[in-house]
């Protein structure tokens, strides 16, 4: 890679392949993401964006290669989601974060409730820190939206501040932004572009899959571009501005470039 | 601000109210169209005594329908339980072995179903259905077609603690029943498996990417509703002293009308465990009132349709938003110069 390894890393993977059936879907990924780095992960649809997040998150076992996480080396095969949640990583999807008709307070602890002997929920505290990250980490000030609220009845960009909230909440060390402002309106995605901002600001790592590059380019440090499973560069902000960024993969795109290492 | 809305809001989450409602209306027309039967303790001893097997049959399907699956083999499972229980009553002269055996046998034909529809992935109405028939089959089977008599249970310590009278009148089932009912809504509203079935059927995807075992859950949750409906054979067979191989088949689409005239809704996501108990109340006492209003047999199942079809639109009207828009106009009428509360959602800030 042509990254200087940091000091420490909240991520890296190595030689990670992938293959469904006989379909290779990540072939030789090599990767890291540094301590409270933002990096943005920039691919066209179909080139290995979400399996890549869901080795990530341990929805999916990779066929072989190395995963580390915070410099430990994890087993691949026994990696599961409560395990990545338990090592610091969280994953903002697109579409499937919250129960959309499960009330706030449910959608904050599912999956790590807060539970007396025999599984039985702690309600009322899971409602009194619910609502307390609402207010004051995601700045839901609004009337109408509580912790007895439906997801249904947040806006895209309200959702997506939840999600960050709640992966703030549980100490992620990295949270995974998979496509996090398809279908939102322009406010809605600058709403999401300021969560983004407060990861940053708490010193946490963040990976942001977009396909739009103005967001990525504006909330990133460093950029990935993968295609058809396989990475094919990897830019830091500092040399390449946004123009630039955005020739290179419009050309990448058209085929009028092989792969390159700046 | 909308004090209206916060004054009135507790209407709209007091669980079950439409449907409690609807019980209630059903019961002053049938006070004032029956008086001879519905002024007397009788008629209700009755319905206390038929309408817990429906109603523990109707506490497990809630489960089922809220984790967005259907299980169609649980009559075959009141005939199973209670030809087991009655073998070892009969044979072994062991009434708590054919108890827990009766019980083992549900949770069998519940695994199994769970194992087809979480690992196979047969869809449950095919995997159910299947069941139904092969266990009704296997019930038939094993009994020879016959009937059993079990008269002699009526003296057992089993048939009074689980089918007794208390003070010689009250259905001791009926007891049951509720208290499954309120264990169970602790199970839903307020467990880690209960939130885990609403969010499988809200969306199996955000369950499994918020490190639910779907599939796990899944088995478990036909498991229990094998149990749970072994449990109803057993009340059933205990109640009429005797089993016979077709029994329980009677009881799929009323108990389904249950659950669903309850307010639990059929995309999944959402159980609501005091509207089933409410709903299989009505569904229960229908037949009977109807009857004894002296409207003729005939009329019985277009009143029927009638009380479902209202409590399902009374369910969908009174709903979380429907009392929350009647409290919003109550307030327009009330203070009119202040902007409607809908239109804030624009305009919250982030901090």
């Amino acid at each position: 890679m042509a990254e200087p390894p940091q000091e420490r890393t909240a991520l890296r993977m190595v030689n990670i392949e992938k293959y469904f059936g006989s379909v290779c879907a990540l072939k030789d990924i090599n990767f890291e993401v540094g301590h409270n780095e933002i990096v943005g992960l920039i691919g066209d649809n179909g080139a290995g964006k979400s399996t890549l997040v869901k080795i990530l998150t341990g929805v999916f076992a990779p066929t072989s290669g190395d995963l580390y996480i915070a410099d430990r080396k994890v087993e691949t095969n026994s990696y599961t989601v409560k395990k990545a949640h338990a090592l610091g990583i969280e994953t903002v999807y697109q579409d499937k974060s919250l129960g959309e008709k499960q009330v706030m307070w449910r959608n904050f602890f599912i999956g790590r409730e807060m539970t007396y002997p025999f599984g039985f929920l702690k309600v009322r505290q899971e409602k009194a820190i619910a609502s307390e990250i609402m207010v004051n980490t995601i700045g839901f000030r609004g009337k109408g939206i509580g912790v007895e609220s439906k997801a249904n009845k947040l806006s895209g960009g309200e959702r997506q501040g939840v999600a960050i909230g709640r992966a703030m909440h549980f100490e992620a060390e990295l949270i995974i932004l998979d496509e996090p402002t398809v279908a939102l309106s322009l406010k809605e995605v600058r709403k999401v572009l300021n969560f983004v901002h407060k990861i940053k600001d708490a010193g946490k790592a963040c990976i942001y899959i977009s396909h739009n590059i103005s967001d990525v380019y504006e909330i990133a440090d460093r950029f990935i571009v993968i295609d058809r499973g396989e990475i094919v560069a990897s830019i830091t902000k500092a040399k390449i501005s946004l123009k630039e960024l955005d020739e290179f993969l419009l050309e990448y795109s058209h085929g009028l470039k092989d792969k390159v290492q700046p | 601000m909308s004090r209206t809305t916060t004054r009135f809001a507790f209407i709209g989450k007091l669980e079950g109210l439409p449907i409690a409602m609807v019980l209630a209306v059903m019961y002053v027309v049938f006070i004032f169209t029956a008086p001879s039967v519905f002024t007397g303790y009788r008629i209700y001893m009755s319905f206390f005594q038929t309408v817990p097997p429906m109603l523990v049959c109707a506490i497990g399907l809630t489960f089922i329908i809220t984790a967005g699956e259907i299980d169609l083999s649980f009559p075959a499972v009141v005939a199973l339980s209670g030809f087991v229980f009655t073998w070892c009553f009969k044979n072994l002269n062991a009434p708590w072995i054919g108890f827990i055996l009766a019980l083992a046998a549900g949770a069998l034909v519940g695994y199994i179903n769970g194992l087809l529809v979480a690992r196979l992935r047969v869809p449950s109405i095919m995997a159910t259905l299947a069941a139904q028939f092969f266990w009704y089959g296997v019930t038939v089977l094993i009994a020879g077609g016959l009937q059993i008599d079990i008269g002699a249970i009526t003296t057992t310590t089993i048939h009074t603690i689980f089918v007794g009278r208390l003070f010689g009148v009250f259905p001791v089932q009926a007891l049951w029943s509720l208290g499954l009912v309120a264990f169970f809504w602790f199970i839903l509203n307020r467990h880690t498996f209960g939130e885990a079935i609403m969010f499988i059927g809200d969306n199996a995807e955000v369950a499994r990417v918020m490190g639910i075992n779907v599939e796990t859950t899944r088995i478990q949750l036909f498991t229990m509703h094998g149990v749970i409906a072994a449990f109803a054979g057993l009340l059933l067979t205990m109640e009429i002293n005797v089993f016979f191989p077709t029994q329980g088949q009677g009881m799929l689409l009323p108990v389904m009308a249950a659950v669903f005239i309850g307010g639990t809704s059929i995309a999944g996501g959402q159980g609501v465990m005091v509207g089933t108990f409410f709903g299989s109340y009505i569904i229960g006492s229908l037949e009977a009132g109807v009857v004894a209003t002296g409207i003729g047999g005939y009329w019985v199942q277009l009143v029927e349709g009638l009380v479902m079809a209202a409590s399902v639109i009374l369910n969908v009207v009174i709903g979380e938003e429907g009392v929350s828009i009647l409290a919003r106009t109550a307030r327009k009428w009330a203070v009119p110069a202040q902007a409607p509360p809908g239109e804030d959602s624009g305009g919250r800030k982030h901090a």
